[in-house]
Parts: C-alpha cells; sequence; structure tokens
C-alpha cells in the first residue's frame, strides 16, 4: 500500500463485518478498504456472500457485527444518507420494462429529486454515454440485453455518486456487450467514481485495480492481480496434455512432488515447486503409467488458478 | 413528497402503458356491474301459477281472477281433474299450484268455510316466502271485502270502525325494487375488488421483477414507496366509482340522493383501507399468484358474504357477525345505502365512519411496518 492510498479516507471500509442469516453466517469475519477512484472487484462463486456484502454496504441490511462504513458515514447510523449517495445496479438491471428508456431515466432521475435544467443535462448525458440516441422513445423490454445493462448503469448513477455498486452486471449478456460495458466501467473510474463490482467471471477480474476472492462468506485474498499471483512465486504452474485425464490427475495428485491439481476443460493444472523438475517427473509417470503421449509446459498462472489454490487451501484446512 | 410523486407518476405510466391491467382495473368492475345487476334480482314477478280448478263456480274463478289480476301471477297451466299436479312442480314448470276442490262456490255462497290448497315450491325458499305473501295478502283482501259486506248486510257496519285500518307506506324504494338495494352493495364489492388486487399486485409484480428491490436501494422511506403506490391506484378506482355511478344509474336507474361530497368522503375511506389492504397483502405474498389468491380469500369472499351485501347480518349465526365487524365493506355499504337509496348526508353515520377509519389506520400501519422489516 502507498503512502499516498493511506492518506485518504477509504470509500468503503468493512472491519470484521459478519452477517448471519439464523444459523447461515453469509459474510463471515469481512475486512477490507476500497480507495477513491479504485475499480475493485468483489470475486467469488454463486453463494459466496459477494450480493449479502453488497446489500450491507448498500444499507438494505444491518450487520450482524463487525462495522461497514460507505463513504464515511456507518451502515446502521444513516442507511438513508447512503442511499441517497451511492448507486447500485443489480443482476437483474430492476428496469420499468413496460415504460420507454426517457420514463426509466426521468423516473430514476425523479427518486433522486433531479427536475428541471439539473435533470435535462443528466438526461443528455445518460442518453450520449448508453449510446441509446434515436432509442429515446423504445419500449425498455424490447431492448435488447446490452443496452438494457447500459441504461441500468445510467439509471443507477443519474445523480452523480461518488460510489456505485455493480452485483453481477454482466451476468446474461453477450460478450461484446461485456467489453463494451468495462469500457463504461473504465470510463467511469477515470472521471473519480469508484466502482465496487462483483463478479464471476474470472476474465472481467483482470479489468479491475484490486480484487477480494470470496468463498463461503469468506475473504480469501485480497490485492492487485499481480498481488494474487504472488502466491505462485515460489512454483510453477504446469499444463498438462495426456489421452486420459481422469485417470492422470488421479494418479499426479497422489505424488508428494505435486502441491495442487485441477481439470481445464481437455487439460490440467499441476502446480510444482519447480518447473524443470516438475515437468520431467510429470512426463516420467504419464509414461511409465502408459498415458502417453504426455505433454507439459509451465504456464502464467491465472485468477482462476490463484481462485482454486485458496479454496482448496481453505478446504485442507477443515 | 417530491419523491412519493416520482414513484406515482412512474405507477400511471406503467398502468396506462398496460391495457391489460387498466382494463382489469376499469373494464372489469363495469362488466362485473352489468352481470351482476342483471343476474342479481331479489325482485318476485310473474310467478308461474298452475290452478286445478275442480269447483268452476263463479266463486273459484273470481280468487283466480283475483290472483292474475294482481300482476304477481302468470297462469301458465289449468290442469284437469285427475291429472299429476306433482310434475308441474317438479319439472319445474310452475312455482306454485292452486287447487280449488268441488263445492268451494257453494261454500262461499252459504257462508261457511271453504277451503282451497295452495302448493308452492318451496326449494328457493325466498321466492317461496315472497309468493305466500301475495297469495295471503290477496286472500286477506278478498276475506276483509266480504267480511265488510257482510256486516253491511247485517247492519253492523258500526263495527268496521273497530278495525285496524293501518295505511303501509314504503319509504326510500317504494316500488320495492332490489337493485336500489344491491347496487351499493356491489359497488363496494368492485371497490374492494378493484383496490385490493391493484395495489397488491403491483407491489408483488415488483418483487418478482426485481424492481422493488431496486427501489430500496434508493433514498425512498416506506411511506414514499407505500404513498407511492397508493395515491395512483386510489385515482384511478375514484375514476372507477364515477363510471360504476354512471353505468347504475344508466342501467338500473338507481340515483344518488344524497350529498356528493359526502360520498366522496367515504368513498375515498374506504378506498385508502382498501388499498392499504393490498399493501398488506403484498408484504405476505411473493407471487402474483399468491397475492390474487390472497386477496380474494381476504378481502372478496367477506365483502360478498359478510357485509350485508347479499345476506342480512342480523340473520347470520354469532360467530359470523362477530366475524363481520372486520370487515369494512360492512360500515361503507350502511353509509353507502344511506347517501344513495335514502338520500342522507354524513351525520348519522360517524361511527361507521369512524370504524373505516381505525380500520384504515391499523391496515397502512401493519403494512408499513411489515414493508419496512422487510429490508432485513
Amino acid at each position: 500500500m502507498s503512502d499516498a492510498r493511506r492518506d485518504r479516507q477509504p470509500v468503503v471500509e468493512a472491519k470484521h463485518l459478519v452477517k448471519r442469516f439464523g444459523k447461515f453466517t453469509a459474510v463471515d469475519d469481512l475486512t477490507l478498504s476500497v480507495d477513491e477512484g479504485e475499480i475493485f472487484g468483489f470475486l467469488g462463486s454463486n453463494g459466496a456472500g459477494k450480493t449479502t456484502a453488497i446489500r450491507v454496504f448498500c444499507g438494505l441490511l444491518r450487520p450482524t457485527s463487525g462495522v461497514a462504513r460507505v463513504l464515511g458515514i456507518d451502515v446502521t447510523d444513516d442507511p438513508e444518507e447512503i442511499k441517497r449517495r451511492i448507486g447500485y445496479m443489480s443482476q437483474r438491471f430492476s428496469l420499468y420494462e413496460e415504460l420507454t428508456v426517457l420514463q426509466n431515466l426521468r423516473f430514476f432521475g425523479g427518486v433522486y429529486g433531479l427536475r428541471g435544467k439539473a435533470y435535462k443535462e443528466r438526461e443528455k448525458w445518460a442518453i450520449e454515454m448508453t449510446n441509446l440516441q434515436g432509442k429515446e422513445h423504445l419500449k425498455t423490454g424490447d431492448l435488447p440485453g446490452g443496452w438494457k445493462q447500459r441504461l441500468a448503469l445510467a439509471c443507477a448513477v443519474m445523480h452523480r455518486p461518488k460510489i456505485v455498486f455493480l452485483d453481477e452486471p454482466t451476468s446474461g449478456v453477450d460478450p461484446i456487450s461485456r467489453r463494451r460495458f468495462w469500457r463504461l466501467i473504465d470510463e467511469m473510474a477515470g472521471e473519480g467514481i469508484t466502482v465496487f463490482v462483483t463478479t464471476h467471471y474470472l476474465d472481467e477480474a483482470e479489468h479491475c485495480d484490486r480484487l477480494a476472492l470470496m468463498h463461503a462468506g469468506k475473504l480469501m485474498a485480497l490485492g492487485t492481480v499481480d498481488e494474487l499471483k504472488e502466491v505462485f512465486s515460489d512454483r510453477a504452474v504446469l499444463e498438462v496434455k495426456c489421452p486420459d485425464i481422469i485417470e492422470g490427475l488421479s494418479l499426479m495428485s497422489d505424488q508428494e512432488w505435486v502441491l495442487e491439481t485441477s481439470v481445464f476443460g481437455t487439460r490440467m493444472h499441476v502446480v510444482v515447486r519447480s518447473s524443470e523438475e516438475g515437468k520431467r517427473q510429470t512426463l516420467r509417470l504419464l509414461e511409465e503409467s502408459g498415458n502417453t503421449p504426455a505433454e507439459a509446459r509451465e504456464i502464467v498462472p491465472s485468477l482462476e488458478d490463484v481462485f482454486i489454490h485458496h479454496i482448496e487451501k481453505e478446504e485442507a484446512a477443515k | 413528497m417530491r419523491r412519493t410523486w416520482a414513484v406515482a407518476i412512474k405507477e400511471i405510466k406503467q398502468v396506462s402503458r398496460d391495457p391489460i391491467s387498466l382494463l382489469m382495473l376499469i373494464g372489469m368492475p363495469m362488466l362485473m356491474l352489468v352481470l351482476y345487476g342483471y343476474a342479481l334480482n331479489f325482485d318476485v314477478e310473474d310467478v308461474s301459477l298452475a290452478v286445478q280448478d275442480r269447483d268452476l263456480s263463479s266463486g273459484s274463478r273470481d280468487l283466480v281472477d283475483r290472483l292474475i289480476g294482481s300482476n304477481r301471477f302468470e297462469l301458465v297451466a289449468t290442469p284437469p281433474p285427475g291429472s299429476d299436479i306433482e310434475r308441474l312442480l317438479e319439472r319445474g314448470d310452475a312455482a306454485a299450484v292452486l287447487i280449488i276442490p268441488e263445492g268451494f262456490g257453494r261454500k262461499l255462497a252459504a257462508a261457511e268455510n271453504a277451503e282451497a290448497q295452495l302448493l308452492i315450491d318451496g326449494v328457493d325458499s325466498n321466492t317461496a316466502t315472497t309468493v305466500l305473501g301475495y297469495v295471503n295478502g290477496i286472500a286477506a283482501g278478498i276475506n276483509a271485502t266480504r267480511a265488510r259486506e257482510r256486516l253491511r248486510v247485517e247492519g253492523n257496519e258500526a263495527l268496521l270502525s273497530a278495525m285496524i285500518n293501518y295505511q303501509p307506506r314504503v319509504w326510500y324504494n317504494p316500488e320495492m325494487v332490489s337493485s336500489l338495494f344491491l347496487v351499493p352493495g356491489l359497488i363496494a364489492f368492485l371497490l374492494m375488488f378493484t383496490a385490493v388486487l391493484s395495489t397488491a399486485l403491483s407491489v408483488v409484480r415488483e418483487k418478482e421483477r426485481g424492481t422493488l428491490e431496486q427501489l430500496r436501494v434508493k433514498p425512498l422511506g416506506t411511506p414514499h414507496i407505500l404513498l407511492g403506490k397508493l395515491l395512483p391506484y386510489l385515482a384511478i378506482s375514484l375514476i372507477g366509482v364515477v363510471l360504476i355511478l354512471a353505468a347504475a344509474r344508466v342501467l338500473f336507474g338507481v340515483e344518488v340522493r344524497g350529498p356528493y361530497p359526502d360520498l366522496f368522503l367515504a368513498t375515498c375511506l374506504f378506498l385508502v383501507g382498501a388499498l392499504g389492504w393490498g399493501l398488506l397483502i403484498s408484504t405476505i405474498a411473493d407471487t402474483q399468484a399468491v397475492a390474487f389468491q390472497i386477496g380474494v380469500l381476504s378481502a372478496l369472499l367477506p365483502t360478498l358474504l359478510l357485509s350485508g351485501f347479499l345476506f342480512p347480518i342480523r340473520n347470520m349465526p354469532q360467530p359470523l357477525q362477530i366475524i363481520s365487524h372486520i370487515v369494512p365493506a360492512r360500515y361503507y355499504l350502511v353509509i353507502l345505502r344511506g347517501i344513495i337509496v335514502k338520500g342522507s348526508d354524513l351525520s348519522p353515520f360517524w361511527d361507521q365512519m369512524a370504524y373505516l377509519a381505525i380500520y384504515t389506520f391499523i391496515v397502512l400501519t401493519l403494512a408499513a411496518v411489515r414493508f419496512k422489516r422487510q429490508e432485513g
């Protein structure tokens, strides 16, 4: 953490945040802070507690214990003030489908108390940003998914919030629209808006300045993409190809010099201590078992490898 | 207030772009008014009467003429002596059969007790009671005339003045048409129907689509959202009231005799309570189908059965009478009949207004508390 970052007040802050529903702990001792202008990625599988955490930050849920602060305001003190000052977009886009594009903008603007000239200005901005010129009077329900998504984002930031929470904003949208959407997010971050985004697409995570990996309500790892990949600094990830992957996988995972194994489509990833030594041992083992032709090469670990590494470590600890 | 307004305006735009909900809110009540208005009719007219006259005397013919001449009966058959009378009643060809035995006219002329038998189809007890009343009335008329005749002949005319001579006058509904009684109930029923379902379905629809969650993340308090939902449907329901009143006047000749501002005030209070009930349902139901069912069970059936709309509350068993106290239509109906039929103003109905106000207050408070609690 640089000194400059330390000076500024975090936009989102959680300290030992816990949220339980009955006996189920959805968020378990979460501590993190998000700085101004950051694109902060919140990663995790379904049920990892991402949405619950976001709902706490948005003032929708009261924490069971711990502290959650957004823009310096404690969520238990003044959730209404938080709602006034943040933007939020859910995975369902949550637009009024039977209303037109403009009617949706006007409603969400009105909800934030925008009127007259101030509203008109933002409306113009929103239409330009979403590239919906000429489509203002179309029924929202008739728009393609990617357009709805951009409109939903525009509706969420009509009131120029300092921070916007996006809960799986790209689910169910085609790849081109996804890329376009991320360009919008980059632009917003450029304007100084903090973006707190959850996703389970690991490729999207590469757009984020910093990432939090969540699993079963717990924070597994936190840092920049490079920082996260540092867990592999003293080890190597091999991509191994062989005719019988299942057989190969069970064979490899029994070896004491193999740290982790996982399947990626028709290949497997094998984590070893040393690249050269590992490659040799792997090929020899596969040849001995007749699982040939086999190939092994070192690869740059992906976020997915990082993610699996943390989950396996956690599961092993149980 | 501005935020409430934003929600309300959005709601109106949404409804106006959704022909199905518009149809449900305004079209359905009109349709039901016509259907119920014509189908529900307690008036007993043109009762089908079969007469088996075994006497064929001037006395027996006179009795039959009197019955038919009352315009209440329609002579549908004159089965000859010995034919199967039961079948007429069984098949429903006749609602009543009059059997005049031989010697009826002779006994009458001889100032003896002349007997005749009347068989009434009692399956529909209301109609049977009314028919019995008609015949009793006509027979009593004949008897009175005969008695007077007798006294005059015997020179005892002085006794005539010793008789009760009451002058019945039916107020408010002199022709005793049932539509005058039924239409106010129908209005209460239709308003309950549209009001409860409109808010319940509208909020639950937002729940289903995920927009309600979006609203909760906005700087909107519970009152903003609930009022924003309530006000537009209050306006739409009031338009419905105007249409229903107009239709009731054109179709059934039912006019509002009392002052309109009083009617408006009572209707608004009743509607806010009903809309609030819909909001309360929306905090319980998670799907529109469930909301609809709860609405029908908790609002429509009680209004239909326990409000005094069709069945007088005082005839109900004690437990039902007690339950009927929490049916708001019970109070509204008294006010409506008072204003529409009796031409009264609101002043005699302050206690009904108070009940409605208490009901509305409780329902809205519960809805707000539950709605807020759902935030987690």
